[in-house]
Order: C-alpha cells, then structure tokens, then sequence
C-alpha cells in the first residue's frame, strides 16, 4: 500500500520509510515561525526550556501581525518582548511594521515555504502553506518553543480525506467558495485531526491565491493540515521564491485514503457562511436581502492581489452604500504595492472604501474595525464564530471578496452579479 | 490524585474565541486571562466557576484559533480538568503542554448536568457523578500523552530530552 504525501513527507522528516494513519512520529522543522500575540508564550516557554538560542536562527521567523501597529500599551509590550528576544539572538527573519504583512501570506512569499517541507506555526492558519504541497501545521507556543529549541516535534499521522473538484467554475466563484462548501458539508469537525487533500482539475483553473485560501481554512474543518500536490503553477510560483532547494513530494498511486469526496462545480454559486459558523455554509442567494453595517475585504485568507481585483471588478465605478462602512486591508505591502499600481487602490478610495496597513486587526476583533452589539459584516475572513470581530451580539458572513465587495454596495448580501449587471451611474 | 468539584456544562463546538476573546490577547498571565474566561458564551459562567471545578462539553471543544491562551485562562480559574465528547486538535496538546487535563468521555459528556458534583481519577480515567450517582469511563490517554503528563508537559520532557533535566 502507497503513502499520501502527508505521508510521505512525515516519513521523510522522521528518518522512516513508511508511516501509517496513527502512527506517533517525531519529525525534524524545516520552518517555524510565531505572531506578536503567541511569540511572547513561546519565548517565555524557550526561556524556561534553558537552552542557549534556537535549533537554526535561519530556520526560525517572527512576524507582528495581530495587534500592530500596536493598539493599545499591552499589546505594545508583546510587541516589545518580541522585538528584545529577537535583538539578543541576532535572528535574522524578523518582520515589524511597515515590512511586516499577516505572517501566512508574508511567509509564502518571502519564500520560506517550498514543497516536500515541513512547517510549523504559533498561529492555527499556518495550514495556509499546504498549497505548496508542503506539510504545514498550527500549533501553540509550547510546542513551537520546543520546536525552537530542537528543530524537531511530534506528530500523531493523520489519516487523509481527499477533496476532488471537478468541472468548470462560474463566474465570482472562487476557491474561498469551494472551501466554505466542503466546510459546510463535512461540518466543523469533518475533517478533526486529518489532512485534507484537495485535488482534480478544477485547481488547474485557480491561480496560487485561490489555492491558498483553499488549504488556509482546513483548519475550519478540523484538520491537523490541508494539502494540494504541487502542479506546475506552484512550481512556477515558487522557483523564483525559494530560500533553499527543494524536492516536492507527490502521493503514491495506491495511497489509502479514509475518504474521497467528489464535486462538481459547474452549477454552483458564490457560497457564503452564515452567523456563528463556518460550517453554515448556503449558496449567497438564500440569505440576500441581509442588511450589513461593516464589510471587510483582508485577512490571510482573502487579502491577496486576486481578491483585490476581485473585489476592485464589483467596485469599479460604484460607491460603498451610506450606511456601509468598507474596510480593505492588502495582506502584505508588496500586495498594497501592487494593488497601488494596478490602480486598484484608487478604484477602493474612489468608492469610499478605508484602506489600511497590513495586520489581522479586525479578524480577530482586535482593533481596525470592531463591531458594536447588533451589528452585520460581510467579512474575508475565516472565522465567524460569537464575538470574533466585536460585541457578542455582533454577526459575520464569511465570503469571498467580490460578495463583500458587493455588499458594501447594495448595503445588503447580493450575488455579485446583482450589482454589476446595473449600469454604472456616470 | 482524584479531582472533586462542580460541572459547568457548555455545549458542542465551543471555539477558543469564546473560551478567551481575541481582544484579551494582549497578557500571558493566567490570572488576568481568566478574568475574561468564557466571556462571550455567558458572561456569568465565570463568577459560577470555584477553583477545582470541572468543564463538561461537548463535541469538538476548542475548535479554532491555536491560542495557547484558552488553556491558560482555564487553569487561571482553576478549573482542574475538561471533560468532552472529543476535543479538538490544536487545544488538546496545548492543554497537555499546560497540565490542563483533558478526558474524552461521551457518555459523561451526555450524563452529566450542569451544577453536579463531580469526581474524576487522573490515573484511570474513571469519572463518578456523585450527584446521580452514574459512572463512566473516559478514553484511555495514548501512552506518549501520559508520558507527557507524568514529567509535567512539553518544556519538561524537552529538557530531558536534552539532558538539562534527570530523568
């Protein structure tokens, strides 16, 4: 019997030739990495570790991304201890305001994720990585101090479900859209401690963006990880990228599978996750009509150049709704730069859109956009669980950015289509 | 040592936003953490809540965010134990990293109420309603996660790994 590639590439990390669905293995990192809000933990936890610095300076990153630039003086503190540890090891992968963007978008794109590696962060979304057919998985500040003193941790191998999308995508369906969808039928623990795999020749029709914010939400169904074989566009992405030669793994042709959904994605529409769940997944027409406060086009899952252009096709022309207030926040500040340069700044400015620095901010209900008791927002993000962006009488929709983007608009959920099929006033 | 205490019942799917809120991520201390404990769910469960008390959930507890910092707002109340239908992934071994013992028991899931009286075994895994007068039997711990438990989580049993620490 073959592996999977999450198979294989724990195996290869633990120095074994085969692992099997269950089996405990301790693994060499290739990458780890922490945020403002779990590196003050893990450094607290390396330091009570006693060793002298980290496994690989050139192995570990720490990216302020949640509360900065800083909010309050609390979170200015985390920051600081952050900032201190990194100054007294000399470590060289570093990134704070203004060259920081969220970790997971930053981190691909600095190239410090390649295929066949092993990746660990202090942050739930670090699944994010998987689209580059590595093994890439969440994990707290413990283990990551661990990690960080030995470059090595262990893993329970999971057993893999494998996604197969077939068919061709509609218009403003996107890879968020195909992700909400297995999400909504397989649950928010359908997929608890396995990997989810997602395959067939539908991703051939998403670019990179859309892969990763298909493997970001794994996490949203439970899995220890999401994974996609790496094609030639990821190949392509990531040549020019990569810190370190790599080798990509691929799955063996008789690998086990615990369970192989299929989908065909011709008919289907935008999807949308209604309050408080990611798994209340309904395609975007049966809740039109919802009146939102707040629309928010950002985060590590939706705040890259394509859904900015997404969301730029719906706004072009248009204006955000009175009673709307639209927040776009570019993941990273190459993304910003490019967004500045393909004028799609100017089409969000024109509209009336507030554009801010990178951070995760309002996802989390931390500063940038909180929301008061009772109020709406039509959100990128990955989480809409009570309270995760304000007041626990707050409530979020998860979308892809040209439905926030036509929210904010129409002043109410739309198909995108039903905004941009109007006439642009002149 | 057998832990004895109240059950607070909270239902499936609980994430880790509700155990502690995004916005209070700005502190590492358990004590400050707990303050906040379950603020969004109900913000009166974390006055009912007495140091020794035990959480009962159900399916798929802590969900979500890998924020070490629910593990710790739970042990800053006190809470000596969290018994479920199942846990979710990332919390389960943060919980573990923290000596925050975590029993995976449907049946006690189901069994018990919110306000019983509790007793719960470490060692064998045996749960005792005392207010019902029901038992149950909670999961076997995997050898590796007892082992953790025995030196006292993560930091421990990397510092023996090393050799910092006897074994």
């Amino acid at each position: 019997m073959g592996m999977t590639i999450t198979e294989k590439i724990l195996a290869a990390h633990a120095d074994l030739p085969r692992v099997e669905p269950g089996d405990l293995v301790e693994c060499r990192v290739d990458m780890l990495f922490a945020n403002d809000i779990t590196a003050p933990l893990a450094i607290q936890q390396f330091e009570r570790i006693g060793v002298e610095g980290v496994f690989d300076p050139d192995r570990v990153a720490f990216v302020l991304d949640h509360y900065v630039p800083s909010k309050d003086i609390a979170a200015a503190e985390q920051c600081r201890i952050t900032r201190e540890f990194v100054g007294k090891h000399g470590l060289p992968h570093f990134y704070d305001v203004g060259r920081a963007g969220i970790a997971h978008v930053l981190l691909a794109e600095e190239g410090f994720v390649a295929p066949g590696e092993l990746f660990v962060g202090a942050d739930s979304h670090t699944c994010n990585h998987g689209a580059l057919g590595a093994f890439a998985t969440g994990v707290g500040s413990s283990d990551l101090a661990a990690a960080m003193a030995t470059g090595r941790l262990w893993f329970r191998v999971p057993h893999t479900l494998r996604f197969v999308f077939r068919g061709t995508l509609p218009r403003w369906v996107t890879g968020k859209d195909l992700v909400l969808r297995v999400i909504g039928d397989i649950g928010v623990d359908g997929a608890r401690y396995a990997a989810m795999e997602f395959a067939g020749p539908v991703l051939q029709q998403l670019s990179m963006d859309e892969r990763f914010s298909i493997t970001n939400m794994a996490v949203e169904a439970g899995a220890k990880n999401g994974i996609m074989e790496p094609d030639d566009v990821v190949l392509g992405w990531v040549r020019p990228r990569a810190r370190r030669p790599f080798q990509p793994v691929y799955g063996d042709p008789d690998a086990s599978y615990a369970a192989v959904y299929e989908y065909d994605v011709t008919d289907m529409e935008p999807v949308v996750s209604a309050p408080s769940s990611p798994g209340n997944a309904v395609p975007v027409r049966e809740v039109a009509g919802v009146r939102v406060d707040q629309c928010f086009i950002g985060t590590c899952t939706n705040g890259r150049i394509e859904d900015l252009r997404q969301a730029a096709r719906v706004l072009a022309g248009r204006k955000v709704h009175p009673d709307v207030r639209l927040l776009v926040i570019p993941a990273t500040p190459r993304i910003y730069r490019q967004a500045l340069e393909e004028g799609l700044i100017q089409v969000f400015l024109d509209a009336g859109a507030a554009v801010s620095t990178s951070t995760c901010g309002p996802c989390i209900g931390g500063h940038m956009g909180v929301l008061a008791d009772g109020e709406v927002c039509v959100s990128t993000s990955s989480r809409n669980f009570i309270g995760r962006m304000g007041h626990r009488g707050s409530k979020v929709y998860l979308s892809n950015a040209a439905v926030a983007a036509a929210a904010a608009v129409a002043g109410r959920l739309v198909h995108p289509d039903d905004v941009v099929r109007e006439p642009v006033a002149v | 040592m057998t832990i004895r205490g109240r059950a607070h019942k909270v239902g499936d799917h609980i994430d880790t936003d509700l155990v502690i809120a995004g916005r209070y991520l700005v502190t590492t201390d358990p004590a400050k953490l707990a303050e906040h404990l379950f603020e969004d769910l109900d913000p009166d469960l974390r006055k009912r809540i007495r140091p020794g008390d035990v959480v009962v959930a159900g399916e798929n507890f802590g969900q979500g965010s890998s924020r070490e910092h629910a593990p710790l707002a739970l042990v800053g109340a006190g809470v000596q134990a969290v018994v479920a239908a199942s846990f979710a992934r990332i919390f389960y071994r943060n919980a573990f990293n923290n000596g925050l013992l975590l029993l995976e028991c449907p049946e006690a899931s189901r069994g018990i109420q919110d306000g019983d009286e509790v007793e719960v075994d470490p060692e064998t895994g045996k749960i005792h309603n005392l207010t019902r007068g029901e038992r149950y039997q909670a999961k076997p711990l995997p050898p590796f996660m007892r082992e953790l438990i025995q030196v006292g989580g993560i930091i421990p049993y990397v510092r023996r790994r090393l050799g910092l620490e006897a074994s």
